[in-house]
């Protein structure tokens, strides 16, 4: 039942995640400003970047439907949407959970990239009724596309704009000048990233084959039904 | 605001990355519950065509695996 290459990559997955966190809490140094809390980082910012990441992502292969007419493109431009928003979720939490402890509130709203990524996450909450409330699959799939697309150019968009903007109270951790993470930090935050890609890669192969699979039962079942009612 | 000390930060990190664990384990569990009813209705299915296999004249099982 499972997509080919989806075991190996789960340990991959696995086996990075664990070498992740045991960087964050026995390699990386404690933040010479922010202790221990800071650790916070390693978890919130790679999974801010996968979720955004998943967000483009999903608009090419969106692009991909549109250009070729093939289904296959919409539901895995749909799964990464699916999961970039329960990614989503998680940098909201984490994020909050981050700030309550740095800056002694859950949400600070005068933040461009908090107010940003929030607004990112609240439009592709709308992507779920808009999908749904289409019956037609043509229609849904086409609809759906056009929305990931859209959203999807909205992303970098967004990013460049809180970039320019003047307030800097959220740490800026990718810039032109590679950023101010010493060595260790680095390392770890790069494993981190890359973990969080694996892991994402395959949840999304492991959803996408649930789907597919579900997919073609449905249309085995039907086609048994046909059969039985020819006969009988 | 100064560092926090290391028993406060504990709890906060700590539910962070509790957060972000409940989420992966809730997400597989959900695709889980998925997968093992898909299996269930594909052993059916065989089941279904099983049967309808015995039924007709020289009919065969389908064989699994």
């Amino acid at each position: 039942m499972f997509s080919k290459g989806l075991r190996p990559l789960a340990v991959a997955a696995v086996v990075t995640t664990l070498a992740a966190f045991a960087l964050v809490f026995f390699y990386a140094p404690l933040d010479a400003d922010q202790g221990f809390v800071q650790k916070i980082f390693y978890v919130h910012v790679p999974m801010a970047i996968v979720a955004l990441g998943g967000f483009v992502a999903a608009g090419i292969m969106a692009i991909k439907h549109l250009r070729t007419g093939d289904s296959s493109w919409d539901l895995r431009s749909y799964v990464a949407i699916h999961l970039s928003i329960i990614l989503g979720t998680g940098v909201l939490i984490t994020g909050a959970i981050w700030a309550k402890a740095s800056w002694g509130h859950w949400w600070v709203w005068d933040e461009p990239v908090l107010v940003s990524f929030l607004i990112v996450f609240l439009l592709y909450c709308v992507y779920y009724p808009l999908r749904f409330s289409i019956e037609d699959p043509e229609r849904q799939a086409r609809y759906s596309s056009v929305f990931a697309i859209a959203a999807g150019a909205f992303v970098p968009i967004n990013f460049t704009a809180v970039r320019l903007a003047e307030a800097v109270t959220h740490p800026r951790v990718l810039s032109q000048t590679g950023g101010s993470l010493p060595g260790e930090m680095r390392l770890t935050f790069l494993v981190c990233i890359l973990a969080m890609t694996l892991l994402f890669v395959t949840l999304w192969k492991l959803e996408l084959t649930a789907k597919r699979t579900s997919a073609q039962l449905k249309r085995l079942r039907s086609r048994l039904e046909l059969r039985a009612q020819a006969a009988g | 605001m100064p560092a926090l000390p290391l028993d406060e930060a504990g709890k906060y990190v700590a539910g962070a990355y509790t957060v972000f664990l409940a989420l992966i384990v809730i997400y597989v569990a959900i695709i889980g519950a998925k997968i093992a009813r898909i299996e269930r209705q594909v052993s059916e299915l065989l089941e279904l065509t099983d049967e309808d296999a015995a039924e007709r004249p020289g009919g065969e099982r389908a064989s699994v695996g």
